[in-house]
Order: C-alpha cells, then sequence, then structure tokens
C-alpha cells in the first residue's frame, strides 16, 4: 500500500471545480494576448474586448478537459524515457531561475555566473534522487536579454536528464525552442520525444499576460508539454481562507488548460503552481509555511480528479542561510509532496523564498528527497508469511545481522543516506572534524562534482548549440560568448 | 461627554472598527467638538496605537489597514470642516507613489499609499508599471514635495535609478525627496541611486516620509 496524503473532501474537490468555472464566467479571465482571445471567441467565450476580459463557458473548459493528456513522458537525452508526468508517480527538479547564489565560501548571496551553473548542472546530473534539471538561475555575465535561453544552452552542453524550464520574453521562447530541437535530433524527434517543460504562468488574479499566454499556445502547438503555474497568494492575491485561494488556483488553471487544448487538442499540459500565504507580518511570500503547503496539496489533489498531470513548488526554505530553519522548512514540504502523489516537485536547492541558490543546500534536499521516495515506497510485506519462516529459524537468538535475509533486502528497505547525514558517534563526529551540516555538503559537493563527466555530446550539436545562443546575444550587444571551461 | 467620544474614536482605530471611527467622528462634530481636537486627541492618538501593535508583532498588516482605511473615512469627513473653519491640519504634503516600469507588484506600495494617507499626506498613487515619464510629470503637475518607487524584482530596480535621472533631468531633483522601497531594495541601494531614504515596511515608511517633509519644511 502506498502512504497517501489527502487533504480535501470529494465534496470540496467538487465544490472548488464548480467554483472555479463559475468564476471563468464571472468576472471571467483577463487574457492580454490576441491570438487566445481569439481562440476563446471562436470557443464560445463573450469578449470584452476593451477591457481585454473572457468569459470563458463550461462546456468549452469541459472541451478542453476532454482532450487533455491523462499522462505523457519527458526522455534523457539518450532517447531513453525519464519522467513520467501522471497518476502518482513523484519526481522532482531543483527550483527554477534564481536571481542569486549562495557562494560556497562565504555563505553571502551573489550574482550567479556561468561557472556556478554549469557546476550545478554537473552537480544535478550526479545525484540520482533529482530526476530533472532545471534552468535554475540567471547568469549575470550576459545580457539580460537572453538570460532565459542562455541556461539552456549552458544545460544542454552537460546535461542527459530532462529539463524544467521557461521563457522570459516571447521571441526567445522560439531560440529556446531551435536550441531544444538541436539537442533532440530534429523538430519530429523532439515532438515525439520531449526532453523539455515549459512553465507559464498566470498572474494572480486570474490574468493572462500576453507574455506567458503566448508562451502556452506556442508550446502547445509545437508539442512542448507546457506547465501551468498559477501562484494565488492568500490573503494578498487571493482570499485568504485556503479553501477560497485553491479555487482561485483552480479558475486560472483551468483557463490555462482551455487556451492550451484550444491552440492544439491533446498538447500536453501540467496542472501546477506556486502558492504562498502571504506572510501577514513581513509582507512576504513564505514557502515553508504550513499553509502554502496546504494549498498545494490540496489544489495536486484537484488536479488529479479531473485528470491531469500535477507540479507543485515545494522543497524550499525562506531561510537565507543553511540552518535548522532552512532544513525543516525544506523536509517538511519534501515529505509532504511526495505523499501528495505530485508528479514533478520544483525547488530542490532554493533558498531565501524563491530566490537563491546553493548547491549545499541542493545535496541536502537530495537527501530528503532519498527520504520522501523511500516514504512513498511505503512497507510492503517481501515475504510471505511477513516474519513467521525468518523468526522461527532464528528464535530467540538476536543475529539478524549476519543473516542471508538481511544481506538480500537491506539496501532495498533501507534508504542509506551520504555522509551528508551524520550518524557516527559522538566520538566518530568528533574524529571527522565536528563538522557542521553545511561543511559535509559543501566537502559532497566538491567530490560529486570532480566525479562528473561530460558526456558524449557531438562537436556538431556543440557547435550549432553555441551558433544559435551566439547569434541571439549579438542581438544583444554581446559579440562573443563565455566560454565554457570543458 | 466628548471625553467618551474621543476615546470612543480612538478605540474604534485600535479595534479597527472603520463603521464606529465614522459614526462616533460624525456624533463628536455634531456635538460641537473642534476637527482638530477630534484628529489630534483623538485619530493620530489611536493611529500611532496601531503602529505600536504592528511594531511588536501584536497586529498584523490586515490590522493596519482596516484602521487606516478608518482613518482615512473620518478625515473625508473633517477635511470640509476644516476648510469651512479655515484650518488645516499640519499635512505633512503630497506625495507621488508608484510601482516602477515592467513591474506589477502593488501589494506593499498600496499598503504604504493608505498609511500615508492616514497620516494625513495627499497622496497621488500611480498605481503598478509607471514609466519614469508618468512619475515625472506627476510630480510636476501636483508639486509634490515627496516621491515612493516600489520595486519588488531585482531585474526592475534599476528603474527607481533611472527615475531619479530623469527627475535630475527635468530640473526636479531639488523639489522632491525620494523614498524607495520593495524586497530585494536595501538602504544601501538607496543611497548608491542618490534617494533620500528607504524603508522596510509601511510602517516605517511613514516615519520616513515624515521625517523627510519635515526636513523640507512641511508643504
Amino acid at each position: 500500500m502506498r502512504p497517501k496524503l489527502t487533504i480535501l473532501s470529494n465534496a470540496m474537490v467538487q465544490q472548488i471545480i464548480t467554483e472555479g468555472f463559475e468564476l471563468l464566467q464571472d468576472p471571467g479571465v483577463r487574457v492580454h494576448n490576441e491570438d487566445a482571445l481569439t481562440l476563446l471567441a471562436a470557443a464560445g467565450a463573450a469578449i470584452d474586448r476593451q477591457n481585454r476580459v473572457a468569459r470563458i463557458p463550461e462546456r468549452a473548459v469541459r472541451a478542453a478537459l476532454e482532450t487533455a493528456p491523462h499522462e505523457f513522458r519527458l526522455y534523457d537525452l539518450n532517447g531513453s524515457p525519464a519522467v513520467h508526468y501522471g497518476g502518482d508517480h513523484v519526481q522532482f527538479d531543483p527550483g527554477s531561475a534564481a536571481l542569486a547564489i549562495l557562494d560556497s565560501r562565504t555563505q553571502e548571496q551573489r550574482t550567479p555566473v556561468t561557472a556556478d551553473f554549469v557546476r550545478f548542472v554537473k552537480l544535478v546530473e550526479m545525484l540520482p534522487q533529482i530526476d530533472a534539471q532545471s534552468t535554475a538561475m540567471v547568469c549575470g555575465d550576459v545580457p539580460a536579454e537572453i538570460g532565459d535561453l542562455y541556461r539552456l544552452y549552458l544545460a544542454l552542453n552537460y546535461m542527459r536528464k530532462p529539463i524544467i524550464t521557461g521563457a522570459f520574453r516571447k521571441d526567445t521562447w522560439w531560440i529556446m525552442r531551435e536550441l531544444l530541437v538541436a539537442a533532440a535530433g530534429g523538430a519530429a524527434k523532439l515532438s515525439e520525444k520531449p526532453i523539455a517543460v515549459f512553465d507559464v504562468c498566470p498572474s494572480p488574479p486570474l490574468l493572462w499576460s500576453d507574455l506567458t499566454c503566448q508562451n502556452l499556445i506556442d508550446c502547445a502547438r509545437n508539442d512542448i508539454p507546457a506547465e501551468l503555474v498559477s501562484m494565488p497568494l492568500a490573503g494578498a492575491t487571493a482570499p485568504v481562507t485556503l479553501a477560497a485561494a485553491v479555487v482561485q488556483h483552480a479558475a486560472e488553471s483551468l483557463s490555462g488548460v482551455t487556451i492550451g487544448q484550444l491552440a492544439k487538442p491533446g498538447s500536453p499540459i501540467v496542472w501546477g503552481g506556486s502558492p504562498a500565504a502571504f506572510d501577514m507580518r513581513e509582507g512576504t511570500t513564505p514557502m515553508g509555511d504550513v499553509g502554502t503547503w496546504l494549498i498545494d496539496c490540496a489544489y495536486t489533489q484537484v488536479g488529479k480528479s479531473l485528470g491531469l498531470p500535477t507540479h507543485a513548488y515545494l522543497g524550499m526554505s525562506d531561510a537565507k542561510i543553511i540552518d535548522a530553519q532552512c532544513g525543516l522548512e525544506s523536509a517538511g514540504g519534501t515529505l509532504l509532496a511526495a505523499l501528495a502523489g505530485v508528479n514533478m516537485v520544483s525547488g530542490a536547492g532554493m533558498m531565501d523564498f524563491e530566490s537563491c541558490q546553493s548547491f549545499e543546500k541542493l545535496v541536502l534536499d537530495a537527501e530528503i528527497i532519498g527520504m520522501a521516495k523511500r516514504l512513498i515506497g511505503g512497507i510492503e510485506a517481501r515475504d510471505e508469511p511477513i516474519a513467521l519462516t525468518l523468526m522461527r529459524k532464528l528464535g530467540h537468538r538476536a543475529e539478524y545481522l549476519a543473516e542471508p535475509h538481511t544481506l538480500k533486502w537491506f539496501s532495498k528497505e533501507l534508504y542509506i543516506p551520504s555522509e551528508i547525514i551524520d550518524r557516527s558517534s559522538l566520538d566518530g563526529w568528533k574524529r571527522k572534524g565536528a563538522k557542521s551540516t553545511f561543511q559535509r555538503a559543501s566537502e559532497r559537493v566538491d567530490q560529486l562534482v570532480a566525479k562528473y563527466q561530460t558526456p558524449p555530446v557531438p562537436v556538431e550539436l556543440c557547435a550549432e548549440l553555441r551558433t544559435i545562443t551566439r547569434s541571439a546575444a549579438r542581438k544583444f550587444g554581446m559579440d562573443r560568448l563565455p566560454a565554457l571551461a570543458d | 461627554m466628548s471625553s467618551d467620544l474621543l476615546a470612543q474614536i480612538l478605540q474604534s482605530l485600535v479595534e479597527g472598527d472603520p463603521d464606529l471611527t465614522v459614526n462616533a467622528t460624525r456624533q463628536a462634530l455634531a456635538a460641537g467638538m473642534e476637527p482638530l481636537t477630534i484628529i489630534n486627541a483623538g485619530l493620530i492618538p489611536g493611529m500611532r496605537i496601531v503602529g505600536e501593535k504592528f511594531s511588536c508583532g501584536e497586529y498584523f498588516l490586515p490590522n493596519l489597514i482596516v484602521s487606516a482605511n478608518g482613518m482615512k473615512q473620518a478625515m473625508q469627513l473633517l477635511d470640509p470642516e476644516l476648510k469651512a473653519r479655515r484650518q488645516t491640519i499640519s499635512s505633512p504634503g503630497s506625495v507621488v507613489i508608484g510601482t516602477v516600469h515592467g513591474d506589477i507588484h502593488e501589494i506593499g506600495k498600496s499598503l504604504v499609499a493608505t498609511m500615508l494617507s492616514a497620516h494625513g499626506f495627499e497622496v497621488h498613487d500611480l498605481g503598478v508599471d509607471v514609466p519614469a515619464e508618468r512619475f515625472i510629470d506627476t510630480v510636476m503637475t501636483t508639486r509634490a514635495n515627496l516621491l515612493g518607487m516600489s520595486s519588488l524584482l531585482t531585474t526592475t530596480m534599476n528603474m527607481q535609478k533611472k527615475v531619479i535621472e530623469a527627475l535630475i533631468g527635468a530640473g526636479l531633483r531639488e523639489r522632491v525627496k525620494v523614498m524607495v522601497g520593495g524586497a530585494p531594495v536595501s538602504a544601501r541601494w538607496a543611497e548608491e541611486i542618490g534617494a533620500d531614504g528607504y524603508a522596510e515596511d509601511a510602517v516605517g515608511a511613514v516615519d520616513l516620509a515624515m521625517r523627510l517633509a519635515a526636513a523640507r519644511g512641511g508643504s
């Protein structure tokens, strides 16, 4: 039996969905994209062109829910299936688009540069607990205008795992697609075996900006899975009652599914998000708040009831240093995400709300993820009968360590963490240098990156990726790209 | 008893009951109480208590907002009365406030606007995604003595600098004190871009605005 977490009653799930439909008709959704307004109008939505509001009839949304796929796969760069969106598969990727990196030496935040993100991609490749890459940080050593595509370019040079990404502009989305097409070996191959998902975010409450809406449509039409990331801020940009915030999430996400399916029926789409419960003292958006987690798990349940793949931003901390708050918030969110059955959990490595990535936190989060995956593995009988045969054999002797049964099962039954999780005796810990979690994590980062080997990316592909990226960079004033060390 | 009414006005702010604030203010006026007395002995002390409770963690943002709205509504009753008596409260002045171009975050900015208004400032809230020219034009036409800019993204922070440069270019820099705020903004950034001050939250923003306005000699 798989351990699960259920937050809402079936009746409440239905009520939430019903109210989601209602909101789409009154007050409707603001849609600042011409293409989307045209699609919605053709589907029977009443369009207020002056205010750019679409009132979407329930039948159009239901039709979209009919065609939206219940599942899809992402493939690694060897062409093997690597990530399964749908059902209760639970996978993890690092938090995306950080504007800062926690410097390993000084433990202070600074702007990431090329070398940082390259190191990060390598580290992710070396962490088996992490299922996909993400374009985890924005590099400050290239023009801001190519910030989105540059991360993807870097990642494609070093990764095998699939990637979760996103665009910051309408025009750069196409360049990012070009990079993906090159990496996949052609447009048809990319369509058949997607290697990337794009996040697209409505703005709370009930608004699709021109940019994000265009990204959504372009993804749908080009067979690139789109991950809807609705982010109600309970008490600020959404009602403070968590149930009402989940209703807002439902309305925004239903409108996203509708627009995506109208652009191309059957295009893969994910019911995702990054909500928070507004902090009423500081006016900040805590990712480590339990209300935040409740909203995430509740909307995931709603998405599953609609038969859609799910995503959530969970497993982050609002801490500025890697301390107890950092650990407890990350663990709380990660474990709940696994129990809630979120298909893609974004956030590993991320701290200071959703703004700073950290190598050390990433390896720590990988341990929590390992534990979480073991947690949802639950307890299986393993033997029939469970214990009688073995225990009658040993009788009253406490000699299980030597038993072949133990040798056979221990590595499958137990999640064995790395050295980051200290379980030595007190003397042992002192002998090893009395290190803190941060120090142990830091060492592990170095060890893993040292073991990384660049995959055999064909020289022609490297050159093509570089050409595409360089020509984009030139448009925005950069003649030569930062060099890639290896 | 007038002292009862004043106590009621003060308490209504502390308890966050705008209807009571408005009704008690109306009653006080009807009973012949001076508007300046209502303001100085009822409303302002009430808001001060609210601010203190927020600072020490007893009150939270929603409390701040409901009390500030009560104050604002009471002031709307009192402004015509003050005018009729040719009196003015020492209005600290006029503020132009907005979130910079490219940024649509507005919660903090709106909270500051509400609080400033509750403290007697004439507030021109330009909303979000405000281009530099609009800040400049509004400062010019309203003759504001304060400009507040909010930025919630590191990628839009630089607009605060651009607006200050535009103020200098338009020959307006001396006429207006500039305050900046928002999550990625810091005192160091404020100094770097030549702003006159930085505040971390709405209560701090009001204090800062009062100090900056006083430094200029008010309106």
